[in-house]
């Protein structure tokens, strides 16, 4: 039937435009690998964020441990008292030890070592306590008192977590906008090497959303081909990252596989690059049409 | 139909290659445009079709000032505008049967009936067993037949050919000149560009005379031999 499966502008004869599937490849594998990272940062910044901001650690210095033991009795009252925590509980000696046996090995069960009793705190989300008034207000109690707010150097940690996102984000960004320039330059081309039959359509009363309609069509076609290529092999190269890092047990380091969430929000990536490509190319005939009588 | 008033063409900043036409194309006339070669033949079927503006004057179409007409009304008037090129300009890739089909689908025409409408036309103007062909294996005769095919198929009101016959032999240029009465006849306002003065001296109809860029109306050339 004619019509139905070639379009007026033979755009399979045109070699200008063959490495643009290519380059939509490229530019959907790099985008979604920048994404990737944004969505694995984001997650890992708002981990931190949730959980260890919302705790912490209150250490009474143990030269004596009956009056420690005191202390800590009062110590444990008092915070329970103050606004915004929900919970204070002594760390059992074995958890102390266990924390310390890294370091000290079997020596870190040795009751003798003077180990500073140490009270976990955990915080409303949200709450901001202030640590320097509250280890002030501690102080009466039991001096040399200190607590080891996590919020502190967490913050810095956070802060570069978001800039890292914000640069895996704009990198998304700029790769949009080089897709866009690719797709322009290659639409004047195919413009140019089918001059002829476009002024031909246009004479013969071809309207310009008839004429852009092939380009897009093309464009459709050739975002399609590119963005599924670079979508599928940058699944696979996350796939593959998420399988060896499964088993990585290193403390901070995010899990580097994605949720189904965020395989989603991947999803977008060469959707949305088929989507640049059309309408670039649409726009592209458009104003180039325009300067046809 | 048409009409020009004191109109002068020329490109960018060159000298004007037609100056002051006055005439006018009644509904349903036949008319030649003859002249030597850079006359301006050429650049007045352009006007006409509407690929330019003029310079100056007015071209009136369909009863449109072209002038001022918005360029997003011009493709419904152009629709109403069938022309035969004088390379023919058939799209390569494009069999027979879909090169003539273009100007029903600009139109928004459904597919499945023009179908059969596009092959009526092909059969009628003798290319029945070329209907799959591409124009590159197609004789000049029969690329020129698909043209004007192509340039009738939506039965416009003028129908404009430049040199139809220019690539044909004598016989099939008298049976094109044949088929354009019979779509003259039809309702359809033709005009023919052509420098055969033979051809043109064998159908009693008007001609249009370009020299130098000025137009003379002259009467048939049979005519005044009789």
């Amino acid at each position: 039937m004619w019509g139905r499966t070639r379009t007026d502008l033979p755009f399979d004869q045109d070699q200008s435009t063959r490495f643009l599937p290519w380059i939509v490849a490229l530019m959907v594998l790099l985008a979604a690998l920048a994404a990737a990272a944004a969505l694995i940062v984001q997650r890992a910044a708002d981990t931190w964020d949730n959980g260890l901001s919302g705790r912490m650690t209150v250490q009474i210095p143990a030269e004596d441990s009956d009056v420690a033991a005191a202390q800590s009795a009062a110590i444990l009252t008092m915070l329970r008292a103050t606004p915004g925590v929900i919970s204070a509980e002594p760390l059992a000696a074995a958890a102390v030890a266990a924390l310390l046996e890294p370091w000290l090995g079997d020596a870190a069960g040795d009751t003798d070592l003077p180990v500073p009793l140490l009270i976990d705190v955990e915080l409303t989300p949200g709450a901001r306590l202030d640590s320097t008034t509250l280890a002030t207000r501690l102080s009466e109690v039991a001096s040399g008192v200190a607590i080891d707010d996590h919020r502190v150097w967490l913050s810095g940690l956070i802060d570069l977590a978001r800039i890292v996102e914000l640069a895996a984000l704009l990198v998304v960004v700029l790769i949009g906008f080089s897709a866009v320039a690719t797709v322009i330059f290659a639409t004047r081309s195919g413009f140019a090497v089918h001059y002829d039959i476009i002024e031909l359509l246009h004479f013969m009363g071809a309207r310009d959303s008839y004429v852009a309609a092939q380009f897009q069509g093309q464009a459709m076609r050739q975002g399609l081909r590119g963005g599924l290529l670079g979508a599928i092999t940058a699944a696979a190269l996350l796939a593959l990252i998420g399988f060896f890092a499964r088993d990585i047990q290193a403390a901070f380091i995010p899990p580097l596989n994605l949720d189904p969430r965020q395989w989603g929000i991947l999803a977008i990536v060469p959707i949305s690059a088929v989507v640049i490509a059309m309408g670039t190319a649409r726009l592209t005939v458009l104003r180039a049409l325009a300067r046809m009588p | 139909m048409l009409r020009f008033e004191n109109v002068g063409m020329r490109y960018g900043m060159g000298p004007e290659v037609l100056r002051d036409l006055n005439f006018t194309l009644e509904p349903g006339s036949f008319h030649f445009l003859t002249g030597a070669s850079g006359a301006g033949k050429t650049t007045l079927l352009k006007l006409m079709y509407l690929a330019h503006r003029p310079s100056r004057g007015l071209v009136h179409v369909f009863g449109r000032d072209i002038s001022v007409t918005p360029r997003a009304d011009l493709p419904p008037l152009r629709r109403r505008i069938g022309v035969v090129y004088q390379d023919f300009r058939l799209i390569e890739h494009l069999t027979a049967v879909e090169n003539v089909a273009l100007p029903l689908r600009f139109a928004g025409a459904d597919r499945d009936e023009t179908e059969a409408h596009v092959r009526e036309l092909l059969t009628w103007v003798g290319l029945a067993d070329h209907l799959d062909a591409r124009p590159s294996t197609l004789s000049g005769g029969q690329q020129q037949r698909v043209a004007i095919a192509r340039a009738v198929i939506n039965r416009p009101s003028l129908l404009l050919a430049d040199e139809p016959t220019g690539n044909v032999d004598d016989d099939i240029a008298v049976r094109l000149m044949y088929l354009f009465e019979q779509l003259n006849r039809m309702g359809t306002t033709v005009l023919i560009a052509s420098h055969n003065e033979a051809l043109i001296g064998r159908f009693p109809y008007p001609i249009l005379r370009l020299e130098d860029g000025e137009l003379q109306v002259v009467g048939s050339r049979r005519g005044a031999a009789e």
